[in-house]
């Protein structure tokens, strides 16, 4: 899915399994938390969560306008 | 004298649990379990399961490096003779862990190593090059056939003997090239292979071309402030209810939902349809798996300017490759569309 929406516009995959991404051909890759919550932390609190989760996006956001020539994985 | 086997299989053919238990860690039994049953019928006397290793499939996935060395340091008292994974059809998660376990105990221990996957499954990409992969069936139907597959070919490996083509021997390719000689010349098996191709007749190329399925990166976004931000994403998002029966497996649909006004995707109007993870936290929290809320944020913020007030879902849990492209072609089409600068895709 990842790939064909690639085609037409800039696409950052936020994904958990980082290798399967890597494998399925995704080019911006942001690692995220854990598989049942990628973009959260259920041990935390709401607020604490969200700031876990505000950070995640803006690192999404960075790896959008980031110039890059081949897979790259943001790590931060 | 048997040889010695361990087994690597997951939580669920453990008959620990489901997804609710897919986070257990990895614990070893001196025992045949689950589809080590079978194995034993199929080794005979030949050969004897002597430890089964036992590991949640998301606990795997998430701790890749460590979950592997926590096994390593288990099996290494059987001193095992061979290894066996899986089989995981086209579980993603438990096909990445069965292919990861064979690498790291074939090189660890320099015993061969066998897993089953179906070909679809990621941990066939990842792996094909470095473990024998019997193909299987995508489901567990499929058992009868994998397992008896797998232990002959690890019985081969073990004695030795010289194996045939992958076709042959019923594993999956791992691009290795063997020379061979021939009684005709390359040049007469090129034209008759030319020759079958134009009559439209079958015939077997001699060097497969490797397909490189990759699309070069789009330009970075220059004007974050003035970007459209769309969501799309395989977690299985979905109004409360699945109104569009979005499948738990192996889906066939994406469903389209307008968020005009939604600031945060709260539990009584929103969950998810996967079947693939443990739904507790989606369902209590859908913005867990898709950040409506802090992009709401951000763009009262004006961090960018729109969050798209649709979003697309399915389910990427066993989904067949082409029904992804499909989806992802059809959404991306409605997205440039209507004005989309970006899109943030999210996968559990």
């Amino acid at each position: 899915m990842v790939k064909e929406i690639e085609r037409k516009l800039p696409v950052v995959h936020v994904c958990t399994i980082v290798p399967i991404s890597q494998t399925v051909g995704a080019n911006r890759i942001v690692p995220a938390i854990a598989i049942p919550h990628p973009l959260g932390d259920p041990t935390k609190t709401e607020e604490e969560e969200k700031v876990i989760r505000r950070r995640l996006v803006e690192k999404a956001l960075r790896a959008l306008q980031t110039e890059i020539t081949e897979q790259t994985v943001f790590t931060d | 004298m048997a040889y010695r086997i361990v087994h690597y299989i997951n939580q669920f053919y453990a008959g620990i649990g489901g997804e609710e238990k897919a986070d257990v860690t990895p614990e070893i039994r001196e025992d045949v379990v689950g589809p080590g049953l079978a194995f034993k019928a199929a080794f005979g006397t030949d050969a004897e399961i002597v430890a089964t290793v036992v590991c949640g499939d998301s606990y795997f996935a998430s701790n890749m490096e460590k979950a592997g060395a926590e096994i390593i340091g288990m099996i290494k008292k059987y001193e095992p003779d061979a290894f066996v994974a899986g089989p995981a059809f086209n579980a993603g998660r438990y096909g990445t862990a069965c292919g990861a376990m064979c690498e790291a105990v074939s090189k660890e221990f320099n015993i061969p190593a066998v897993s089953g996957m179906y070909p679809e499954n990621p941990g066939v990409e990842l792996y094909k090059k470095s473990a024998y992969i019997i193909e299987t069936p995508d489901s567990a139907a499929g058992m009868r056939k994998a397992v008896p597959a797998m232990a002959k070919l690890l019985l081969k490996l073990l004695a030795g003997t010289k194996l045939g083509t992958p076709a042959e021997e019923g594993y999956i390719e791992r691009g290795i090239r063997k020379n061979k000689f021939f009684g005709k010349l390359a040049a007469d098996r090129c034209v008759e292979m030319f020759v079958a191709k134009l009559k439209g007749e079958p015939f077997v190329t001699e060097y497969k071309m490797p397909v490189f399925d990759r699309v070069p990166p789009q330009p970075a976004v220059k004007d974050m402030k003035n970007a459209v931000i769309a969501l799309v994403t395989s977690g299985g998002i979905c109004p409360k209810g699945n109104p569009d029966h979005i499948e738990a497996s192996s889906a066939s649909k994406y469903g389209e939902y307008d968020i005009t006004g939604v600031m945060d995707l709260t539990s009584d109007k929103y969950c998810t349809a996967h079947g693939g993870y443990d739904a507790t936290y989606a369902d209590a929290d859908a913005d867990r798996v898709l950040p409506v809320d802090v992009l709401r944020g951000m763009e009262k913020e004006g961090v960018f300017k729109k969050l798209h007030n649709k979003f697309y879902a399915t389910v990427g849990n066993g989904t067949a490759v082409a029904s992804a492209r499909r989806f992802g072609a059809e959404i991306v089409g409605k997205l440039v569309a209507d004005g989309v600068t970006a899109v943030i895709l999210t996968s559990t």
